[in-house]
């Protein structure tokens, strides 16, 4: 009976993995490319790419684990990595800098979250809002082009190799595995994590139980903001310039991530290690598709297609059950 | 004009699953007739409706319209035979026009073109045999009063040419003044030679409106005759029948000091304030038919809707309910009459379920001890007997007896001293109510307080030591059980008419 439970429980995060083995596979078969594919070198590349759209996307988890949406949250991202710019350019100190433009994404996930709970309008609609507006707001900023910033520390955070050398890994690589340690612990062993799961899984009924609804989602939604707001930081270190166009389409690659991983979008459902594994699933794929010289539209429809199989095994199981 | 029999049914028996609903039910419905089909909630009403329509399929029996055998595979082929049903919640689509709504999938028309003059003709001419000329066929649905929407569903049961009218419940949303105006539409339909079956619980109504009746008890049909020369009496004791009582634990109530009082308390969504008092170690039954404001009631009590007006005094203390959290802090419990809608999470386990409004004990710093959330969860499924594999069963696997018993384990869990239960044996089996019941009384002997919401009176009667009964928004009569015989909380319930010379007549008989 208990080997029932964790082969269940083993489940909802065994298909994502196998598929990430899948994807492996089959590259590291590919003979033109064998030997450098599954090289550490390259999967310290695979990571740091991924590091940017996998903060973003643990904010995701909990807000489509709570039933709802983040339309904003790649713009959140391209404001937030032009303001480090502006603030250092305007000789702020890069500490500054940095703090005020992660805090600047937590404000936009507040107003999100503000609106979706006092106007009773539906997530989608309020972050596609946004979405327009902090895009809008990051261009008229940057007035319509690239920030030009002195180089400082910052821009070492998504270096290759790290220095003190010590660290073995990328400061941004870092950052990524500690986020998600911290926000796998506050979805699995606290309070706060089990009232998002209730909101997600029947608004009603978390009322009913006392649950303060509103202000689980105000959590949500700034928490969210804020890992957006750090996600733009890293941009930026990888850009070294403020560019207000920067990832114009993102969202949609953060919310794909979630939803492989197992996130259900009508609330309730998702995992942080199925989140990060479908981040990895698609970086993956991006890489090994350039290092065989694949065109970008053969990733982009391999992508497509790995969406919606994901989806449909995900709901076959749940017929199982 | 010569009445000739347009629908005909025979020997109709339906069971779900193991349980039978409908056992060898016999009607017969005239042209220009109208039929009163009469019975309590469970009785089997619904299911003869939907056999009717075509909805469901009888596990035996016949049927004809107008000598014509009649088994229809689909609502869309009862509906071409001529059979339109009108459902209590209306079936409209709020965004169309009355126009649209009307001519939804009859629409005519020549080459794939709507023809709208002809359309637009046919309505008016429909609408204003209906007495009602004012609509207008261009405005949305949803702009309409409720009583001039149920006249939009009947035109257009007309446009399609109905012969046979199915209301169910048709006044039950109604003003009074619509419902007088919906039975001079039934009076026209009968001239027409339309035929109709009309639902409801208000005999009185069914008095004035009717020429036959026939009565359902528990799948049966107890009595079928002319309206003419039968009291309502006579009616109520026909649906009531006799009853086991075995199902009802003995109670013994101890009545301690006032937990709660309630003073002219006035919800946003209720009729009526009221007032009322309720004890420890008593269980206070509240009767009367959906939408009498009885649910309206006790989700004000419990902070659901908002206040407008009155006092709440709970153990001795003013309290303004605003939001469930606090409630539950004063040790009020609220038990939903929509379990699967409100009530439960059903993705989430069992013992998220039962924990989840006072995650508090299990939590030092904001972190959650599992351990120990699931030791108190297993000692409650056993406590209340829950069958279940383990607490982390999600709770869509349980049957519905048992996910109500997690329902009422969560407020038993948040150590409610106050237990307000809207229709806890709602679609529930018999083993389950009896086990409810115990359970129920179990809490009084512990010197909780229990307010019982239920449409099922024998219930009310088994387990409660007062009834209070509410009648189109208002509470209407507060008595202690002796004082009440089924027949009267029924009259009560559906009349408001709280005459007490049937308790008194049986009150005396037995001293």
């Amino acid at each position: 009976m208990k080997k029932e439970e964790h082969l269940r429980k083993l489940g909802g995060i065994l298909g994502p993995f196998l598929g990430l083995l899948l994807v492996l596979a089959i590259f590291s078969l590919m003979p033109e490319i064998s030997g450098r594919f599954l090289r550490l070198a390259n999967f310290k590349n695979v990571a740091i790419q991924s590091v940017i759209v996998a903060l973003s996307a643990l904010g995701m988890t909990l807000i489509i684990i709570s039933g709802g949406i983040d339309l904003s949250a790649a713009s959140n991202l391209a404001l937030s990595c032009v303001l480090v710019a502006y603030f250092i350019q305007a000789g702020f100190s890069p500490w500054l800098a940095a703090l005020l433009s992660v805090l600047n994404g937590g404000l936009i996930g507040f107003l999100n979250g503000f609106l979706i709970t006092r106007l009773k309008v539906v997530p989608f609609i309020v972050t596609l809002g946004m979405m327009g507006m902090a895009r809008g707001i990051a261009k008229w900023v940057a007035h319509n082009q690239k920030i030009d910033a002195p180089i400082t520390w910052l821009n070492s955070l998504m270096a290759r190799s790290p220095r003190p050398s010590w660290l073995l890994l990328s400061p941004g690589i870092w950052l990524m595995i500690i986020m998600a340690v911290v926000v796998g612990v506050l979805l699995r062993k606290t309070v706060f994590g089990r009232h998002v799961f209730a909101v997600g899984s029947n608004e009603m009924t978390a009322r009913l139980c006392g649950v303060r609804t509103d202000r689980v989602k105000l959590a949500v939604y700034t928490i969210s903001g804020l890992l957006c707001g750090l996600a733009g930081l890293m941009e930026f270190s990888r850009l070294t310039v403020g560019d207000p166009t920067v990832a114009i389409g993102l969202e949609l690659d953060i919310i794909a991530a979630v939803v492989i991983g197992g996130g259900s979008l009508s609330g309730g459902e998702g995992k942080i290690s199925g989140t990060l594994i479908g981040v990895f699933i698609m970086a993956f794929l991006r890489n090994g598709c350039t290092m065989m010289g694949w065109p970008n539209y053969f990733q982009e429809i391999i992508i497509g297609a790995i969406i919606i199989t994901a989806v449909a095994l995900d709901r076959l199981r749940h017929g199982q059950e | 004009m010569e009445q000739k029999v347009i629908l005909s049914a025979r020997g109709i028996s339906k069971s779900f699953g193991l349980t039978p609903v409908l056992k060898n039910v016999d009607l017969e419905l005239k042209s220009g007739e109208v039929r009163a089909l009469l019975g309590e909630n469970g009785a089997g009403k619904s299911t003869l409706i939907k056999i009717f329509s075509g909805a469901l399929k009888p596990d035996s029996g016949v049927m004809s319209v107008e000598g014509q055998a009649y088994c229809p595979e689909s609502p869309l082929e009862g509906r071409k035979k001529g059979l339109a049903v009108i459902y209590q919640e209306l079936n409209l689509a709020p965004h169309l026009s009355v126009e649209e709504n009307i001519m939804l999938g009859q629409e005519k028309q020549r080459l794939g073109f709507v023809e709208r003059k002809k359309n637009r003709e046919k309505i008016k001419q429909v609408l204003s045999f209906l007495h009602h000329p004012e609509i207008s066929p261009d405005i949305p649905v949803w702009q309409l009063p409720i009583g001039a929407r149920q006249v939009v569903e009947i035109a257009r049961a007309l446009v399609s040419k109905a012969k046979i009218l199915i209301m169910d419940e048709p006044t039950s949303s109604l003003s009074q003044e619509d419902s007088r105006r919906l039975f001079e539409i039934i009076r026209s339909l009968k001239a027409e030679g339309v035929g109709i079956i009309y639902v409801s619980h208000f005999l009185e109504e069914v008095m004035e409106v009717a020429d036959t009746f026939t009565v359902l008890r528990d799948g049966e049909v107890t009595g079928a005759g002319e309206i003419a020369g039968t009291s309502v009496e006579q009616l109520i004791s026909l649906m009531i029948g006799k009853r086991m009582e075995e199902l009802y634990p003995e109670p013994d109530f101890q009545p301690g000091e006032v937990i709660l009082k309630v003073e002219n308390l006035q919800g946003q969504k209720m009729g009526s304030p009221v007032t009322l008092t309720l004890r420890r170690g008593e269980i206070l039954g509240v009767a009367g038919l959906v939408g009498s404001g009885r649910t309206e009631f006790l989700r004000a009590v419990f902070g659901l809707d908002r206040i407008k007006g009155g006092l709440l005094i709970i153990s001795g203390k003013e309290f303004r309910p605003r939001h469930p959290r606090e409630s539950i802090k004063q040790g009020l419990g609220f038990l939903s009459e929509d379990r699967q809608v409100e009530g439960l999470a059903l993705k989430m386990n069992i013992s998220d379920n039962l924990t989840l409004s006072r995650l508090d004990f299990y939590s030092r710093y904001g972190f959650l001890d599992h351990q120990k959330q699931k030791e108190s969860a297993r000692q409650l499924i056993s406590q209340l007997g829950i069958k279940a594999r383990n607490p982390e069963q999600p709770v869509w696997t349980l049957s519905g007896g048992n996910q109500q018993k997690v329902a009422l384990a969560r407020l038993l869990h948040q150590q409610a001293e106050v237990f307000l239960l809207d229709e806890p044996t709602r679609g529930i089996d018999v083993l389950s109510k009896a086990h409810l019941y115990e359970l129920i009384v179990e809490l009084s002997r512990k010197q909780k307080a229990v307010i019982f919401v239920s449409s099922y009176f024998p219930e009310l009667l088994g387990v409660c030591q007062r009834i209070a009964v509410f009648y189109r928004g208002k509470l209407v009569d507060v008595r202690e059980r002796e004082q009440w015989t089924e027949e009267a909380l029924m009259k009560a319930a559906i009349t408001g008419n709280t005459d007490n010379s049937i308790s008194k007549a049986k009150v005396d008989r037995m001293e």
